[in-house]
């Protein structure tokens, strides 16, 4: 028993380091926090598979702003539509346009090669793109574009800099600039520097942060957010659409072979007597 | 009614003495311990990847333009797909943990000394095989990290002075990567190396039951037997050692689904976050990095920076890797102790034993992040450590003194 329990010592240690690495994801580029204190960090996306109306959500946004560019070939309407328990009719109707069938897969009409003429690369596919930068990564870029005259299309991106993609979702966020702040002076040991004399707070100015022009958007920032973390949410079940099947099955499995594995080791007690 | 059936097949087939000699008679020591239990989850492992391997088959499209986009589709529109393929990249991932954990018993027990010379060495030419599977596997589902994972480790042939462009030309069936290569490395991995590896596995038991297993005092429990020619300190493996495995598979198999099901990534180990992309020949990954089970070999390819008489960098640290693979088949003939288990030998052998397990993960994870100077001369520093527990056990094996060795099994 005392080497079972060593083997499962190490393989919860090992399960807690694989996941730390996971978290790691990729790199934020020059996105900065809220605070001003980190950059490059992604912020958490909170995604749930479970989560039909976030996911429904998300496959309207997706339909309507991104499947223009972004195909998810590897996938199927009908199975999005059962998945997210949309009634096939309704899908039907209105997620899914020109002449595709339930049972085709989600391709684009664009043409590639005029794609890479207009905006520099042919746009990706995503059916895959939560698994291949993580969910984080996702959720922070589609937040992060800002208005930059210096760019063919006037936008570039806080996490993809000088991405060739357009701000497709403006008319939802509205325009968002690339400010500077006021930020508290950190001292190196963590510490609010203050003046010495008067006390009051030091700050400095720092650039980077992202603000939205008031009332230019048909959302608020927590709604935008809230539809953002939506899409994140369906592209992630693009990446892994049998998650909760997966998961559900696993448990049964599990729990079979929890039994088995308690028969046979009462089994084996009993000819162990034999031995002693 | 079975008796008759059996007669008759006894007549015709060495059955019943074929099932006593490998099953039910094989007598096991009776001290085997945990680290025993790797031989046959490696063999229930085996099974798995055979099942899995097959079905995935039915589903794959072995070319550049349809390989991608299969394994896709084997994920979500084959029926159960997704289990049949995370069983297969689980079990790659187990077959390597446990071939380690195999090989690791052998070293500290000293399982490959008189009389078991053959037996490690045809277990060492199914680790070779494994590493060929591995390879070869890891390329088929034709992902970013497939497509330079084969790039970086076939243009290791082309180091090679003299010959090497035309060698890689010739490997490769193409100028570069591509669908050709795709095709021969599928049909190696399908036919060639499983049917390699099913065969060398089969002599590997035979052999087994031909010596017997050793066990962890080391002792030849065959000194001593019973009227009837049973060694004593062994117990029939029939229904003891049976019962035992079938526990131990249960354990292993929770473990194993617990994986499959709710970590199939294994947090990029499993599955690389990379190869979530397409094969793309314009388009470098940042870094490339092997499966965990090869980082140990890829630190050493890396560590090697400076050409020696003529020779590349590249060649010397290709040389290197391949003898640190290589090197395992030596050890029968490297080990002078007149003891056998780690248990009995001097203090030299417990502290080259234990250095080469910290080299061995220490590397392990130098190659998997990417390199920096640091690294660089870590790495080379444990180069030399894993390499000296080979290369200095002659000496150190020799002359340190060992401890008694009893006549019998001790049971404590």
């Amino acid at each position: 028993m005392r080497n079972i329990s060593l083997i499962i010592g190490i393989f919860a240690v090992s399960l807690i380091a694989s996941n730390m690495s996971a978290a790691g994801g990729a790199a934020c580029g020059n996105y900065l926090s809220e605070d001003g204190l980190t950059k490059g960090e992604c912020d958490k996306a909170y995604v749930d598979a479970t989560d039909k109306s976030s996911l429904q959500r998300g496959a309207q946004i997706y339909m309507n702003y991104c499947l223009g560019c972004h195909s998810l070939k590897y996938a199927r309407y009908k199975k999005v539509s059962e998945d997210l328990e949309i009634p096939l009719d309704m899908f039907e109707d209105n997620l899914i346009f020109g002449d595709q069938k339930m049972g085709d897969l989600i391709q684009v009409g664009m043409d590639p090669k005029e794609a890479k003429e207009w905006f520099g690369n042919t746009p990706p596919d995503l059916t895959l793109e939560a698994g291949l930068r993580g969910p984080d990564w996702v959720y922070t870029y589609l937040k992060s574009f800002y208005i930059d005259e210096s760019r063919p299309l006037g936008v570039n991106n806080k996490v993809y800099e000088n991405v060739g993609m357009p701000h497709v979702l403006v008319d939802l966020q509205g325009t968002p600039q690339s400010v500077c702040r006021q930020v508290p002076f950190v001292a190196d040991n963590g510490g609010i520097r203050q003046d010495p004399l008067t006390g009051e707070r030091l700050t400095q100015e720092q650039c980077g942060f992202l603000e939205v022009e008031a009332g230019t958007g048909e959302l608020n920032p927590e709604e935008f957010d809230e539809a953002m973390l939506d899409l994140t949410n369906f592209l992630a079940y693009m990446t892994d659409p049998m998650k909760t099947e997966r998961e559900s099955i696993g448990t049964y499995t599990l729990l079979y072979l929890f039994i088995f594995t308690m028969l046979s080791y009462l089994l084996y007690r009993e000819f162990k007597k034999d031995l002693h | 009614m079975v008796t008759k059936l059996m007669n008759w097949f006894d007549d015709r087939l060495p059955l019943t003495a074929t099932i006593e000699r490998h099953l039910t008679k094989y007598p096991a020591p009776i001290n085997m311990n945990i680290w025993y239990l790797a031989g046959v989850l490696l063999v229930v492992v085996l099974v798995i990847q055979l099942a899995s391997g097959i079905w995935l088959l039915m589903n794959y499209e072995p070319t550049a333009e349809g390989a991608f986009a299969s394994i896709q589709y084997i994920m979500r529109d084959v029926q159960y797909g997704y289990i049949i393929r995370y069983m297969h990249t689980t079990g790659a991932s187990a077959f390597f943990a446990l071939i380690f954990l195999h090989m690791f018993r052998g070293m500290m027990y000293g399982s490959y000394q008189k009389p078991r010379e053959l037996l490690w060495v045809l277990g060492w030419i199914t680790y070779l095989l494994l590493c060929m599977l591995g390879f070869t596997g890891y390329v088929l589902p034709w992902g970013q990290m497939s497509f330079w994972a084969a790039q970086v480790i076939m243009s290791l042939f082309g180091s090679i002075p003299y010959i090497g462009e035309d060698l890689l030309t010739w490997i490769r069936g193409d100028y570069l990567i591509s669908g050709i290569t795709l095709n021969r490395l599928f049909a190696f991995h399908v036919v060639l190396l499983p049917l390699a590896l099913i065969a060398v596995v089969f002599v590997h038991i035979l052999a087994l039951h031909e010596v017997g297993s050793n066990n962890p005092d080391g002792v030849d429990v065959k000194k001593f037997k019973d009227e009837d020619g049973v060694p004593l300190d062994t117990k029939p493996f029939f229904p003891y050692d049976i019962t035992h495995d079938l526990y131990a598979i249960g354990v292993f198999l929770i473990f194993f689904v617990a994986i499959m099901f709710f970590y199939p990534d294994g947090g990029g180990y499993v599955i690389e976050y990379v190869n979530y992309e397409a094969a793309d020949n314009l388009k470098t990954p940042e870094h490339i990095v092997p499966s965990w089970y090869y980082t140990p070999y890829y630190a050493m390819l890396r560590a090697i920076t400076f050409p020696v008489l003529g020779l590349s960098a590249k060649f010397l640290g290709f040389v290197v890797m391949a003898a640190g693979i290589a090197i395992f088949v030596a050890l029968p003939w490297l080990d002078r102790s007149p003891v056998k288990s780690i248990k009995y030998k001097g203090i030299y052998s417990k502290f080259f034993l234990t250095l080469f397990v910290i080299s061995f993960f220490v590397l392990g994870y130098l190659g998997s992040v990417a390199s920096t100077p640091l690294g660089t001369l870590l790495a080379q520093f444990f180069t030399v450590t894993y390499f000296s527990y080979f290369l200095l056990m002659p000496i150190y094996t020799k002359y340190e003194t060992c401890k008694p060795v009893p006549d019998r099994i001790q049971l404590s």
